[in-house]
């Protein structure tokens, strides 16, 4: 039996159903169409390193690793240090997440959990709305609008209240500015509330109705049902959704150029005016030669290391808090 | 349900892949702006010929390349002229590679940049402007200030208005204790670049920070992008001085100061006295200069120039005619564009020299 089926393979596939028989060759296709795809997005993300990387060689050799991370950048002088920038990233990239991401899984909890489905359909439309905007008008009405508004009836106010409290004081006391680290990273928080919403909303939704209607069943109430059953089954697609939104935060330009001050300065103080990597990269470029350049572009590389190195983290969070609750 | 969200999550990830494409795109097309064969039309070089001509770079030209290039058509339909405003580096850095036929630049090539260019650049001044001190005082119009003055209110030495110093030099204005807010550029820019050279040779030591197209202010300077963005600032501030180009000054109806020149007189920033201070200067042969700090009783202190940068040597016939076609216009007919426009014409013998410098380009 089994030499027959070896010696004559191409007959057996014959009378195969003929189901299977389309099979391979949609399979084969799919197949390089797939690892292609992913190929070419590993191509293009090797491409760019290498050629930024080259780029950039005449500023890390000159300024070496003292020079890259002091905090004078000062074309008039060739200082090119990058620290008042990876600073201003990864503050305003702070700021937003722990603003956008309770109110965005909140908001999924509530379109999943709590809301009617034809009610929860219009407030989806609305949330995906602001995701459309285009950041260049985000930014426009964050400098326009919003930095002037939030200066004098926010924080002039709060940075007189905490002026001189320890802690308090050297986070929010003055100086005061409309376009602020904090500015930028409430907008941010904005723009990235939308994607973050969305994607959670997408992994709450994957949870088993059966595990939900076991905890019910237990007697939990529907925030235990939520701690006990959504949470963990959601933990990780959720974290996910962070990085996304992190990812973009760190990332932004426009919006953050224009209204982060434009001053390259590390300050505790978060009213105070700051610079981020994709800002300055954005507003020096046009101009810059030479060892500049070279600088503008190893922010580049710098920033593509950052975000690694952050969702590196992060997953390693990720894979750590569920191994600790597998094993509780 | 589990079918829908497979395909949102794929065009999640499609959406994420374009994005990584696109700014693949955007990088690779600002290195390499658009591709031009040195007058593509090099086989049609009969008469004033015909092709097309691409330049890039500074903003301050901008408006006068847009102005000249819609006028051109009538002059010589057979030539397409495009500009990108793309800002001065960016425009030299363009030339350099031989992407682009001209380039505009408010500064000459800094040594640094000398080594990645092949060949011989030649500079054909374009046009000059003053850069205006405006500022927003409510109840005060007409300021004077000097250039140790306006060094020390922009390193944040002299923080309000009511300062000995501003007054010693406006007797008879009464100056509020409003304080001083500075409106400077975030991005990098030819008017920061001259607004700083002239504190540099006219305030001398007091001028702490240097000259570049990128100053680092004292930080509680508010930056804003584009002359129009620091026009913005200092309008919706009372308190607020800074330095802006007198086109984009006049279109927002700031109000600006007299300047002290190197002759001791004040003068108000204007074309004319912006074509005073030209007209002052001492020109190079090689046609580069400063304008800032020129003597003359009459010339405007903080006046700045343009240039458009080309190749001596052409890789065809057709090129060099089209460029010198071109350029030839920007210097004749197209200088009396330029008053309406709030720029500046050159001084004739300046324009003379850079007429006559044309017929140095050549294949």
């Amino acid at each position: 039996m089994s030499s027959v089926t070896q010696a004559d393979p191409a007959k057996q596939a014959g009378s195969a159903s003929p189901l299977t028989r389309r099979r391979p060759l949609g399979d084969r296709g799919f197949q390089i169409l797939a690892l292609a795809s992913g190929l070419l997005v590993l191509v293009i993300l090797v491409l760019i390193a290498v050629s930024t990387t080259q780029q950039s060689t005449d500023w890390f050799s000159k300024a070496g690793v003292k020079g890259i991370f002091s905090t004078d950048w000062d074309p008039a002088t060739n200082h090119f240090g990058a620290m008042a920038f990876v600073y201003g990233t990864v503050i305003t990239s702070v700021i937003a997440i722990i603003i956008a991401v309770p109110v965005s899984v909140a908001v999924a909890l509530l379109l999943t959990e709590v809301v009617p489905r034809r009610w929860a359909r219009p407030i989806v439309y609305l949330i995906d709305l602001l995701a459309v905007v285009p950041s260049v008008v985000w930014g426009l009405w964050g400098i326009l609008v919003f930095a002037p508004w939030i200066q004098s009836s926010v924080y002039s106010h709060i940075a007189s209240a905490v002026n001189g409290i320890p802690l308090l004081g050297s986070l929010f006391g003055p100086p005061v500015s409309g376009a602020s680290f904090f500015t930028a990273g409430i907008i941010l928080a904005v723009m990235i509330t939308p994607i973050v919403t969305s994607l959670s909303r997408e992994v709450i939704a994957t949870v088993p109705v059966i595990d939900k209607e076991g905890a019910y069943a237990l007697g939990a109430t529907r925030w235990e049902m939520i701690r006990g059953a959504v949470w963990p089954h959601s933990q990780n697609g959720v974290v996910g959704a962070v990085l996304l939104g992190l990812g973009r935060a760190m990332g932004e330009t426009i919006a953050a150029a224009l209204v982060i001050g434009s001053s390259a300065t590390v300050t505790s103080r978060l009213f105070a005016t700051g610079y981020s990597m994709p800002a300055v990269i954005a507003n020096q470029f046009p101009e810059a030669a030479g060892e500049w350049r070279a600088a503008l572009i190893g922010m580049g590389v710098l920033l593509f290391a950052l975000t690694i190195i952050v969702n590196l983290a992060a997953r390693g969070i990720v894979e750590r808090s569920t191994r600790r609750m597998r094993g509780a | 349900m589990q079918l829908r969200r497979s395909k949102q999550v794929t065009a999640v990830g499609g959406a994420v892949v374009a994005l990584a494409l696109s700014v693949a795109a955007c990088s690779s097309s600002s290195s390499s702006s658009p591709p031009s064969s040195g007058g593509s039309g090099s086989t049609s070089g009969s008469g004033s010929g015909s092709g097309t001509l691409n330049g890039a770079g500074s903003t301050f030209q901008l408006t006068f390349q847009q102005a000249a290039i819609s006028s051109f058509k009538s002059v010589d339909p057979g030539i397409t002229v495009n500009y990108n405003g793309s800002g001065s580096g960016a425009g030299r850095t363009a030339l350099a590679s031989g992407t682009v036929n001209f380039a505009g630049s408010d500064s000459t090539i800094p040594p640094t940049e000398q080594s990645s260019f092949k060949g011989t650049v030649l500079y054909f001044p374009v046009l000059i402007g003053p850069i205006t001190m405006s500022y927003n005082l409510p109840g005060v119009t007409s300021l004077k200030l000097t250039p140790a003055v306006i060094a020390a209110i922009f390193q944040g030495k002299i923080k309000a208005w009511n300062d000995p110093a501003i007054k010693s030099v406006n007797p008879g204005v009464s100056l509020p204790s409003t304080a001083i807010t500075l409106a400077v550029r975030s991005d990098s820019s030819g008017t920061t670049q001259n607004f700083s050279l002239f504190l540099e040779k006219a305030a001398g030591s007091a001028w702490t920070l240097g000259s570049s197209s990128i100053i680092k202010w004292p930080s509680t300077a508010h930056a804003a992008s584009g002359n129009g963005g620091v026009a913005q600032v200092i309008k919706s501030t009372p308190g607020a001085i800074g330095y802006v180009d007198y086109s984009t000054a006049k279109a927002s109806s700031l109000t600006f100061a007299s300047v002290k020149n190197k002759s001791g007189a004040y003068v108000a920033p204007s074309p004319t006295s912006a074509s005073a201070a030209a007209g002052a200067v001492t020109v190079k042969p090689d046609l580069t200069f400063h304008a800032v700090w020129a003597s003359g009783a009459n010339a405007y202190p903080i006046t700045y120039q343009t240039w458009d940068l080309v190749y001596e040597k052409q890789p065809n016939a057709n090129a060099a005619k089209l460029l010198q076609s071109y350029l030839g216009y920007l210097l004749g007919d197209g200088q009396q564009l330029l008053t309406q426009l709030n720029y500046a014409p050159l001084p004739a013998s300046l324009d003379s020299m850079a007429k006559a410098q044309l017929s140095k380009i050549t294949s």
